[in-house]
């Protein structure tokens, strides 16, 4: 039983990126995002489809902090809503154009993250849960009183903004492609810190956090860097979504519904899975459409998304991914 | 003498409990040392101050020539000091693979992912969980949950191993097959310092012995010199004719 130990060391790579079928269903499930609304210039479905991006985005990365390292951010949307600020703020007062003023975006909101995460992740459980949503409270309140940004009024664009872009209508295809690829990006991240030591060690957090610090695992660090990380492309998001409607507002900016709805896709699709985000955001947005067009009830999809989280969270904690991987073992070596 | 590890004039309260106090020792490299004491003598309190999972109240703990008192667990791992828990701590929906991974990333050679994996392919098939690599550690025996805790301690590479009762709760077979891996830690040249409730065990692995009796050190010696020692005899063993058991049992 011990000869082993004098065995030599060689290195244990896992299969390459190219020769994962996973790799090639993302890049097929993008390739349907980008041609599907192109055939027949179909504005209702790129409409959607925008949507879903932009759920899936929030979804996915959401989950490197909810499904990974097991920590609850009912304050999510602050990182869209601040991207969308920062990025409208930039472009309508400042004439940014639109590439710089998303980078810009990004980082700043990336490292106002870690600047908070050091500071709340100290704190464990339902502690750090009410702190991000205080997080989220606390900008909302700053930005509705900071007259710089519009106040409770918001922010607005003229029109003339998408005259780079090549007018309105070519602007909101641009926006779209670039969405897309935003969500395409988040995908991408989920997957690299999946497949990384970085990811190991958040999913050991996640696991038992007690443990992880014993075996090694800098969690502090590890977990500000994850909340940072995880704040980078829905600043991105926000910062397109608010550009495209030309206008931004507290209240629309930091949602919590939409954090809420957020949380219910990673755990409707399976938390700590990639694909789980993706279909959940997917089917979570088609059932909000069909929804949405009720005329009982406005919001009405919220109602449904708390009774949603309830019922999974009580009866299927693994999300559609879990059910799937319990069902058919072998589809954990297909899909991430 | 060379020490690995030093202990000097540890202490801590909690409330007005007094856990440990002003107690020192060393550990020497490749040296096996038993920590023993009736239950509640703080032997579990005096892991959790040498790996920093406490800040002690007083004292200071040197590890590898570096003061490492109240440093963080994780930065104490990346030193070279790894440990397993008394109430086994798996990641239990990682595989053993994956568990055994993360002690080799982030232990004492903070390996890259890959080099990680093969060390804990290895140290896996070292303690014997070679056809459970797959298995979410969820799933173990209790014997297997023990075996995992060593493994992924194993995985980091550590100079100094901290084994705190992995013999408790299994049964005498798997008693005498992990009795065998921790006799090859060693041939490995990790030193040790092990707390066991199972006297005949540590009496025959130990090198030298630290007796603690209401967080305080009683004694201090070889396991001959503990058993024949009246005052460990007074307080811990209780019998004078078990002590002369274990001596038997524990003499070279």
């Amino acid at each position: 039983m011990n000869t082993a130990a004098t065995g030599a060391i060689v290195d244990d790579r896992p299969t390459p990126i190219l020769r994962r079928p996973f790799f090639w269903i993302m890049a097929l499930v993008i390739a349907a995002f980008v041609a599907a609304p192109l055939i027949g210039d179909n504005v209702e479905l790129r409409e959607s489809l925008l949507l879903a991006a932009v759920y899936i985005t929030l979804a996915s990365n959401l989950n490197l902090m909810l499904g990974y390292a097991g920590y609850i951010n009912f304050g999510s949307i602050v990182f869209f809503g601040l991207g969308g600020y920062i990025s409208v703020y930039l472009i309508s007062a400042l004439n940014w154009p639109l590439a710089a003023a998303e980078l810009a975006a990004g980082i700043a909101v990336s490292l106002l993250a870690l600047v908070f995460g050091l500071g709340i992740l100290r704190l464990r459980g339902a502690f750090f849960a009410l702190a991000t949503s205080g997080i989220n409270e606390g900008v909302q309140a700053f930005v509705a009183n900071f007259e710089p940004w519009g106040g409770s009024a918001g922010l607005y664009l003229p029109t003339t903004i998408f005259a780079p872009l090549g007018g309105p209508m070519r602007a909101l295809w641009v926006i779209y492609f670039l969405l897309v690829a935003v969500m395409g990006a988040s995908l991408y991240l989920s997957y690299a810190v999946k497949t990384s030591k970085f990811g190991l060690g958040l999913m050991a957090i996640g696991q038992n956090e007690d443990a992880a610090v014993v075996l090694g695992v800098p969690a502090p660090l590890y977990k500000a860097l994850a909340y940072s990380l995880s704040a980078f492309l829905p600043a991105l998001a926000g910062g397109l979504y608010f550009f495209k409607s030309a206008f931004i507002q507290p209240a629309d900016a930091f949602d919590l519904g939409l954090s809420t709805e957020a949380m219910v896709i990673v755990m409707l699709g399976g938390r700590g899975t990639i694909t789980g985000a993706a279909i959940g955001a997917y089917l979570y947005e088609e059932l909000r459409g069909f929804l949405l067009t009720s005329q009982t009830f406005s919001n009405f999809q919220l109602v449904v998304s708390g009774v949603l989280l309830l019922v999974i969270v009580l009866f299927v904690p693994g999300g559609l991914m879990g059910w799937i991987y319990g069902r058919w073992p072998r589809m954990k070596q297909v899909l991430e | 003498m060379s020490a690995l590890l030093e202990v000097d004039g540890l202490s801590m309260s909690f409330g007005g409990l007094r856990a440990v106090s002003d107690l020192s020792f060393a550990v020497g490299e490749r040296e096996i040392l038993g920590l023993i004491g009736p239950n509640g003598a703080g032997k579990s309190t005096v892991f959790n101050l040498i790996n920093g999972v406490f800040a002690p109240n007083a004292g200071r703990v040197m590890f590898h020539g570096a003061d490492i008192t109240g440093h963080a667990p994780y930065r104490v791992a990346r030193a070279g000091l790894a440990r397993t828990h008394q109430i086994v701590q798996p990641l239990p929906d990682l595989t053993v693979l994956e568990n055994c991974t993360v002690g080799a990333c982030f232990g004492r050679e903070h390996l890259p992912l890959a080099r990680a994996r093969a060390v804990a392919r290895e140290v896996a098939t070292f303690v014997g969980l070679e056809d459970r690599l797959a298995t979410p550690a969820a799933q173990l025996t209790i014997a297997g949950k023990k075996r995992l805790e060593l493994a992924r301690a194993l995985a980091a590479r550590p100079l100094l191993l901290l084994l705190d009762e992995v013999l408790a709760g299994l049964n005498p077979t798997e008693i005498a097959r992990m009795l065998t891996v921790i006799r090859s830690i060693r041939e490995r040249g990790v030193a040790i310092l092990i707390i066991e409730h199972l006297m005949q065990a540590i009496m025959g692995l130990s090198d030298r012995i630290v007796v603690l009796n209401s967080g305080q050190k009683l004694a201090e010696g070889t396991p001959s010199e503990i058993a024949n020692n009246p005052a460990v005899i007074e307080a811990y063993l209780g019998d004078p004719e078990l002590a002369a058991k274990l001596h038997a049992g524990g003499a070279p």
